[in-house]
């Protein structure tokens, strides 16, 4: 690898494997409370009282505070991420399992705990309702009544392609196939739960946050409309975080009442959900019921693509994506195959759920867009008679093609598909593969084979039309190198794991010619950083990569100025080689950033116009998204007496553009294949009719651990995006994208044998089974 | 993380003393052993004892030892020591097939085999093991003991005959000479509960079967026994025809219920199909002297 | 309640204090006694972020009473370097990458530190077996796995057995 790139240790390591991490949990104030939430164990029911006098009587407890001392500060209502409104604490109506009802403030946690069955709560139920599509029937229950006006549980529809032409195409086509398909409620599920610590200074009226937030700008900007502190008095601080996968994005209830207990008490409020609140109150991801349909001709070529979605968001509205796009970016379901239409719907609607959809590191929806094409691809080779290798490498779209615009709008940057999809073909012995399967099925052996093809639209996004809550998606950075020659770069993105601190530094340390070791990271402290949007989306690297280069580069245009007086000759007569600038033709005539850095804070004498010091800021609006794209081909083992998967091979081919540190892509990769088999064979947030959760802890979440998870094959392929400064695209999440379809599609095939079209997942093994037996589980509702 | 409500706490010093606390402290104490069963319940606050009476200290209950013809299991004995336990594994190899798949490595460092037993979640894998052993449960009072046998152990889901003021000391199975044994379990992921789960043992005399013993958790079978399915195959042949009538015969006599596990269906079909599984195993074992 | 004393040896420090007989294990090292280095994740001893070894196992200790601890040893994190100088499962993780937000990353250490005491020589699959009680959501276990491989090439270069030299590990 050239210059800083390559795959160095990570700098953040040094105290995270002595236990030195600093997470929310960490951190103890002097006088510093704790917080607990009562929930609603209902679903959908009206508050009669709420009585919190025992509570506020137990000796421990400071402060108990309800919907009713909440509304008095304005705080009992607060704005989601998609212009809906969500209680903080319920004052009306509870409206999901798990909402929060009342916060309790004591000095110590056990007892915070204890004091919330001393509050009082008398319900009286309302019919449930937490199936989508029975949400939308006449005389459903209206969830949210408290919309004026609001008479059913519709929240929008949105559309995306040309439904005229799309329609035109299918109705001549040769094929078409069709498939009902869900793809499940889940959960991010990170290790460390969601949580805080508020500190409101009542003398000088700053208010200090500590918290696991994903954005930690947004944040900031978001308490000051909402709590209506003054921006410049709030400081938001994320520390380590321990995961975050899209699930701490949101601003939750319990941050609300942590600040609101702060400002209540005087004294520093922690608040730290425990895992069942987490996974019952939380952001979700997921929930599409997807109808999907591809035509085709009898040949094989792929023409056009509709889908039709019906999104159940839950009981508020707080998905999180640019404003224009309330789907998120599904629309990019064309995938990666040269179509001529295609058009999609997504209607969403109100269940008693609790809110969220667009986590789990889904690129806002791309997880389900890729899903749906994958699997009608596979479907379609089914139907068709052809090997679904065959089909997809007939149909990948061809560099020559790129940039791309496909039939929904998205202009995809750069790629070499069939280069990607034949490599993994290669590593994974594709054509032994299917000799392997054939044997075992005269032996009664049930193998699959399942490929996934994905293109991934990631590091939102240019300013022109993406922002959310109206705060555009261009991110800031900012660079000092001090005097000595050691620099200091201010990041606005979070990272949560994804090693910023590393590469970050290495970005700078390739533009500027310098050691990582010298250039310092600071991130996450609204104070120390610039404003950006944070960090989802995998727009870390597309976006805030972008802007560390950019403003190294400023940089070093900074240090060629003060180079060329150092040097005494003319800026022109100098070139960046090895890292200095040195004269052209005499290359002992040079100096490196360090040199530099001490001569422009110096007392030597600068060209007009050429400020002293070597920092600068660069605010990055990116002309486009990027797109990662990758080949997957996954092997799975079923047993068809239970039903059971084993997951044998999984080889993975990705390019996410100029990889910075190879490390740490590949470990990217392998969290997100993890992520796959969870999603393909166990994870779910089902829920029964009375609308209980029955998803609520890791007992029944079931996350994918050592055992099940074979040892990753990794492959690459390398095409620079155009666009991007250095190349690079983002990857944080490509894994998570594309392995559910490769997973699904092998275990599908497995079943070919028997009959089996399509099951939804997870697919346990009684799933499996059942499908054996020709049944179909519903696997997101447990009704009698 | 959810927290236990307040609760008082004594450690006892010997067997003795254990069972005196119990007696002082009444119906609303429980033992505290590994705490692996009992914790997580008083976490959720599902499970409220006024007194916990800690007996890790009892040392005196963790042992595997063969003594009268019996392996004998103290009941304090952690389910990572049963599981590298030489005599256990040589003896019966269903032993060592269950705890392999019961809860995770490092709970089982400290969840004990009594704590368990005596938990009796509907679901759990000794129950079924030591139903399918025909073991035999020693309970011991200020005056003495009693014995038990496994199959007469659990009255309802997670209730067992052990009285407040008893406690399990002891698990005995009878050793024979010629048998086999094994466990075949099917979760939905490594460490879950099962979705079905069936434990078989078997002796031979020359190619019949001469006893059976068959135990089943999480499907409803009562007792965790499938006593029809082992009336069958007293004197039958052992053939792959008789272990899956076996299994069928299992399946009739089990009652699963549906939850997210699976529908009943698919549950009753496993206790078939694990019974035929395990029956097979553990004639292959009985052929190879393996146990 | 009334309090109750208990004396633990911590990283082989004995710490006395008074705790209410709920007190978990894991909450007692954390705020009692500052080590955050050990964490918390679930309610239902699943996760295995908790993991620290009393008298030498391996526990969850979120599961486990801090009174059940009276009169014996644990190791955190905390305890792993010993007078200035890492572990090598520690140096393990680092070089091989085996953490990403390095919330899970304790108690995996610990394990596998236990692991490699007891088996020098571990398989993959061994490896897998130990940890798959442990939840980690950044990782997908691979270099998780290489870690440990590479800790116990390590251990066995020094003790001048037969064995890969520090470096790369192999698969």
């Amino acid at each position: 690898m050239s210059g800083a790139y390559g795959p160095l240790p990570r700098k953040e390591d040094a105290r995270f494997i002595r236990g030195r991490g600093l997470f929310v949990d960490d951190i103890t104030l002097p006088g510093m409370l704790y917080g607990a939430i009562l929930r609603s164990p209902l679903a959908h029911a009206r508050i009669v009282s709420i009585d919190p006098a025992a509570a506020r009587a137990h000796p421990r407890v400071e402060a108990v505070l309800t919907g009713e001392e909440l509304a008095e500060l304005g705080l009992a209502w607060m704005p989601t991420l998609s212009q809906d409104t969500q209680a903080v604490l319920a004052t009306d109506k509870v409206r999901f399992q798990g909402q929060e009802i009342a916060f309790v403030v004591a000095q110590d946690r056990y007892s915070a705990r204890d004091a919330l069955e001393l509050i009082h709560v008398e319900y009286e139920p309302l019919p449930v309702v937490v199936d989508a599509e029975r949400a939308l029937e006449p005389g459903a229950p209206v969830i949210r009544d408290d919309l004026p006006g609001k008479a059913d549980n519709h929240i929008f529809d949105w559309e995306a392609g040309d439904k005229a032409a799309t329609d035109a195409v299918f109705a001549t086509a040769d094929v078409v196939v069709s498939q009902d398909m869900l793809y499940p409620r889940s959960h991010p599920a990170p290790l460390e739960t969601c949580g805080i610590v508020a500190d409101m200074d009542r003398v000088s009226g700053r208010l200090t946050v500590w918290s696991t937030s994903q954005a930690p700008h947004a944040h900031r900007t978001i308490y000051a409309l909402v709590a209506g502190i003054p921006e410049h008095k709030i400081r938001v601080i994320s520390p380590d975080i321990g995961g975050g996968f899209g699930n701490k994005v949101p601003i939750y209830p319990g941050y609300i009442c942590a600040i609101a207990g702060a400002m209540t008490t005087g004294r520093p409020v922690k608040w730290v959900e425990d895992r069942s609140e987490n996974l019952m109150s939380t952001s979700f991801a997921r929930d599409y019921h997807m109808h999907g349909e591809i035509a085709a001709t009898a040949g094989g070529r792929v023409l056009a693509l509709r889908a039709r979605v019906l999104a159940d968001h839950g009981s508020f509205n707080a998905t999180a994506q640019p404003t224009k796009y309330p789907a998120g970016f599904f629309h990019i379901f064309t995938g990666s195959y040269d179509l001529r239409a295609a058009h999609c719907s997504v209607t969403a609607v109100y269940t008693n759920k609790a809110p969220g959809g667009v986590a789990y590191s889904c690129s806002f929806r791309v997880t389900e867009a890729v899903f749906l094409v994958e699997r009608m691809m596979d479907l379609l080779a089914r139907e068709l008679g052809m090997d679904p290798a065959d089909l997809r490498m007939k149909n990948l779209l061809r560099p020559e093609q790129f940039p791309y615009t496909c039939p929904t709008g998205w202009q995809y940057d750069s790629g070499d598909y069939p280069r990607a999809l034949a490599l993994a073909m290669d590593m994974a012995g594709y054509p032994e593969l299917r000799r392997e399967q054939a044997a075992r099925r005269e032996r009664g052996e049930y193998m699959g084979i399942g490929i996934s093809f994905f293109t991934e639209g990631v590091g939102a996004g240019p300013r022109s039309h993406m922002d959310i809550l109206g705060l555009g998606m261009a991110d800031g950075v900012s660079l000092r190198v001090h005097p000595t020659g050691t620099a200091v770069l201010g990041v606005s993105c979070q990272t949560q794991g994804q090693g910023h601190e590393t590469t970050f530094a290495q970005i700078v340390a390739h533009e500027l010619g310098m050691s990582p070791g010298d250039i310092d990271v600071v991130h996450g402290d609204t104070d120390r950083t610039p404003f950006g949007l944070g960090t989802y989306g995998s727009r870390s690297t597309p976006v805030s990569g972008a802007a560390a280069a950019m403003v190294a580069r400023k940089v070093r245009e900074r240090a060629r100025a003060v180079a060329s007086a150092m040097l005494e000759v003319s800026p022109d007569d100098l070139e960046w080689a090895a890292g200095r600038w040195q004269v052209r033709g005499d290359p002992a005539q040079a100096a490196g950033i360090a040199e530099i850095a001490m001569a422009a804070h110096s007392a030597l004498e600068l060209p007009d116009g050429v400020e002293g010091h070597l920092d600068a800021e660069v605010v990055y609006n990116p002309p486009n998204l990027t797109f990662p794209f990758g080949a997957y081909i996954c092997v799975t083992d079923v047993d068809p007496g239970t039903g059971q998967v084993t997951v044998r091979r999984f080889i993975a081919v990705d390019d996410c553009g100029v990889r910075i540190n190879p490390m740490i892509v590949e470990g990217q990769v392998h969290g997100g294949l993890a992520d796959g088999i969870g999603m393909a064979l166990m994870q779910v947030i089902a829920f029964d009719a009375e609308g209980n959760c029955l998803g609520g802890s890791f007992m029944d979440y079931l996350l994918p651990t050592s055992v099940e998870c074979p040892s990753w094959e990794l492959g690459q392929t390398v095409t620079p995006s155009p666009h991007h400064p250095i190349g690079a695209k983002g990857v944080g999440e490509s894994a998570t994208v594309g392995s559910p379809a490769a997973i699904v599609n092998s275990v599908l095939d497995a079943l070919a044998p028997f009959g089996v079209r399509h099951a939804d997942m997870p697919l346990t093994p009684a799933n499996v089974w059942s499908a054996i037996q020709g049944r179909r589980l519903r696997t997101d509702l447990a009704f009698p | 993380m959810q927290v236990p409500a307040h609760v008082e706490y004594e450690k006892a010093a010997s067997v003795a003393h254990a069972l005196d606390l119990l007696a002082r402290y009444g119906p609303e104490a429980r033992v505290l052993a590994g705490g692996h069963s009992l914790i997580p319940m008083m976490k959720l606050r599902l499970a409220q004892p006024e007194t916990l009476i800690d007996i890790n200290g009892l040392t005196e209950l963790s042992y595997i030892t063969v003594a009268g013809g019996e392996l004998r299991i103290g009941a304090l004995t952690r389910h990572a020591e049963l599981l590298a336990s030489a005599p256990a594994g040589e003896n019966f190899a269903i032993l060592h097939d269950a705890e392999r798949v019961i809860a995770d490595p490092v709970v089982r460092n400290w969840g004990t085999v009594g704590g368990s037993l005596c938990q009796a979640d509907p679901s759990e894998d000794l129950s079924a093991t030591f139903a399918a052993l025909k073991a035999t449960m020693v309970i011991r009072d200020p005056d003495g003991s009693r014995t038990v046998p496994a199959r007469e152990f659990h009255t309802g889901p997670y209730e067992t005959v052990v009285a407040p003021h008893e406690m399990l000391t002891e698990i005995r199975i009878p050793i024979r000479p010629g048998g086999g044994s094994a466990y075949e379990k099917v979760g939905r992921r490594v460490g879950d509960w099962p979705v079905g789960a069936a434990g078989a043992a078997i002796w031979l005399a020359g190619d019949t079967i001469a006893d059976a013993g068959i135990g089943l958790t999480a499907v409803g079978a009562r007792q965790f026994a499938a006593p029809e399915a082992e009336d069958f195959l007293h004197g039958a042949p052992a053939t792959q025809e008789s272990f899956a009538r076996a299994g069928q015969i299992a399946a009739e006599h089990c009652r699963p219920s549906s939850d997210q596990r699976g529908p009943a269906e698919y549950k009753r079909h496993l206790a078939s199909e694990l019974t035929m599984r395990a029956l097979r195993r553990a004639w292959r074992r009985a052929q190879d002297g393996d146990a | 309640m009334p309090d109750m004393q208990i004396t633990v040896t911590v990283n082989g420090s004995p710490f006395t204090r008074e705790v209410e007989p709920r007190l978990l294990l894991i909450h007692f090292l954390r705020d009692d006694l500052g080590l955050t280095g050990s964490h918390w994740g679930c309610d239902t001893s699943n996760c295995g972020a908790c993991v620290v070894w009393l008298d030498e196992i391996p526990v969850k200790s979120c599961t486990v009473l801090a009174a059940m601890a009276d009169g014996r040893r644990v190791l955190t994190v905390e305890g792993l370097e010993r007078r200035g100088r890492l572990d090598p499962v520690q140096e393990a993780f680092a070089r091989c990458h085996g953490l990403q937000c390095g919330f899970c990353t304790p108690g995996m250490m610990l394990t596998a530190r236990w692991l490699l005491d007891h088996h020098p020589d571990p398989s993959p699959a061994e490896i897998r077996e130990a940890l798959s009680g442990q939840v980690c959501r950044c990782t997908g276990y691979e270099n998780i796995v290489r870690s440990v491989q590479w800790a116990a090439s390590y251990e066995a270069g020094l003790d001048g057995k037969a064995g890969a030299p520090a470096g790369e590990a192999t698969q």
